[in-house]
């Protein structure tokens, strides 16, 4: 392929590319709730909650995020001081083996 | 300040004692060193210590290596941890990030010369450890890129996530890692079902772990080394001509793992390095 035409190649794909994903992210609309990029900040958007007794081992969230030594620490499945962020109103709902999820930290 | 020290010549500098001890930890033939409060050497009291220390690495392998751990079985897995672990101490008093030679190590481990597919299973599970440790970055929004002119989209650069990691592997390592990290049990996999490279990262919350195609590891690995567009569309197309460009510039976006653009100058030669292409 010559350069030229290798450049118009490379051009297509990302226009097709781009064209693929739409114009603007759907999640710039709030049309589509994306993961938590941060514990923290994922709570002040007031779409999440935290759950304590789901978690399974090793992948609780942590209010201060994933990077620091709380997240992922967990040592047992549905620890019920372990928490991870689910979106708002479903934590209840959750069954687990041991039990409901719960909005504050049970015993268990 | 200056005062005449004691003992000066008798007493063995700081610096020597905390060296012997350190050296003494991971090696049950040395002597103790340290002594009970009546100034003795006490055996018994140093083997705890070095017990505590050796029991502390090999958790924090088995923390960072579950599927390894499944797949040798615990018994085997923590005496192979105890070895590498006497081998390689912590650089770092973090132990967050401990473990990084462990896969080359399994590798090198003579009783696993009949498992070579092991070392490629550890390899991701620490992608996975790093990419759950990486610092976190806002996504590129695709449509800072629709007003590049044609003609000079080949020059893009992309920076990409710091959690993106690649691990290359001849054997199906994400089929291993996949099933030995599920409660189930494992089901029969054929070391001979195909190749498969791993894209590792974490552009949320939770780290994924995929299978890409022939051609993808080697365009993310230009990019990642800041090789242009066109620079990873050639090598890819080059190592597999199946490389579906159009694809993998809108998976990588959506995804979420380009976090900056910007454009080369043209005839910018970048220095010549080891490529993982071919």
């Amino acid at each position: 392929m010559s350069n030229r035409s290798a450049s118009l190649f490379v051009a297509g794909a990302l226009a097709a590319a781009l064209a693929s994903l739409g114009p603007v992210p759907a999640s710039a609309h709030g049309m589509k709730i994306t993961p938590p990029q941060k514990t923290m900040e994922a709570l002040h958007t007031g779409l999440w909650e935290k759950c304590y007794g789901v978690a399974l081992t090793g992948q609780n969230d942590c209010y201060a995020g994933p990077g620091t030594t709380c997240a992922g620490t967990s040592t047992r499945n549905y620890a019920g001081n372990a928490f991870k962020l689910v979106p708002k109103g479903t934590c209840t709902a959750i069954h687990t083996p041991d039990g409901s999820g719960s909005l504050t930290a049970i015993a268990r | 300040m200056h005062s005449t020290p004691l003992k000066e010549h008798s007493m063995p500098q700081l610096g020597e004692i905390q060296r012997a001890f350190a050296r003494a930890l991971l090696d049950p033939q040395e002597a103790p060193v340290g002594d009970d409060p009546a100034g003795r050497p006490d055996r018994l009291r140093f083997a705890v210590y070095r017990n505590n220390v050796a029991v502390s690495l090999i958790e924090a392998l088995e923390a960072g290596y579950p599927a390894v751990r499944r797949l040798v079985g615990e018994v085997f897995f923590r005496a192979c941890a105890g070895r590498y672990a006497a081998q390689e101490p912590p650089r770092s008093p973090v132990m967050l990030l401990y473990g990084d030679r462990f896969a080359d190590f399994l590798a090198r481990f003579a009783p696993l010369a009949d498992y070579p597919y092991l070392a490629d299973v550890a390899r991701i599970e620490r992608a996975w450890l790093e990419a759950y440790h990486a610092a976190e970055a806002e996504p590129l929004a695709p449509t800072a890129l629709a007003h590049v002119a044609a003609h000079r989209v080949g020059d893009l650069c992309f920076t990409l996530h710091p959690s993106v990691r690649i691990v290359r592997s001849t054997y199906p390592a994400v089929t291993l890692w996949r099933v030995n990290m599920s409660k189930d049990a494992p089901p029969a996999i054929h070391l001979d079902s195909g190749a498969q490279d791993a894209l590792v990262a974490r552009p949320g919350a939770e780290v994924q772990v995929r299978a890409v195609p022939p051609g993808a590891a080697c365009f993310l690995d230009v990019l990642f080394h800041g090789g242009t567009l066109a620079e990873a569309a050639a090598e890819a197309t080059s190592a597999s001509a199946s490389f579906d460009l159009t694809a993998h510039i809108a998976a990588l976006l959506e995804s979420g793992l380009v976090t900056a653009a910007r454009l080369r100058r043209r005839r910018t030669q970048l220095p010549k390095r080891q490529s993982i292409c071919r």
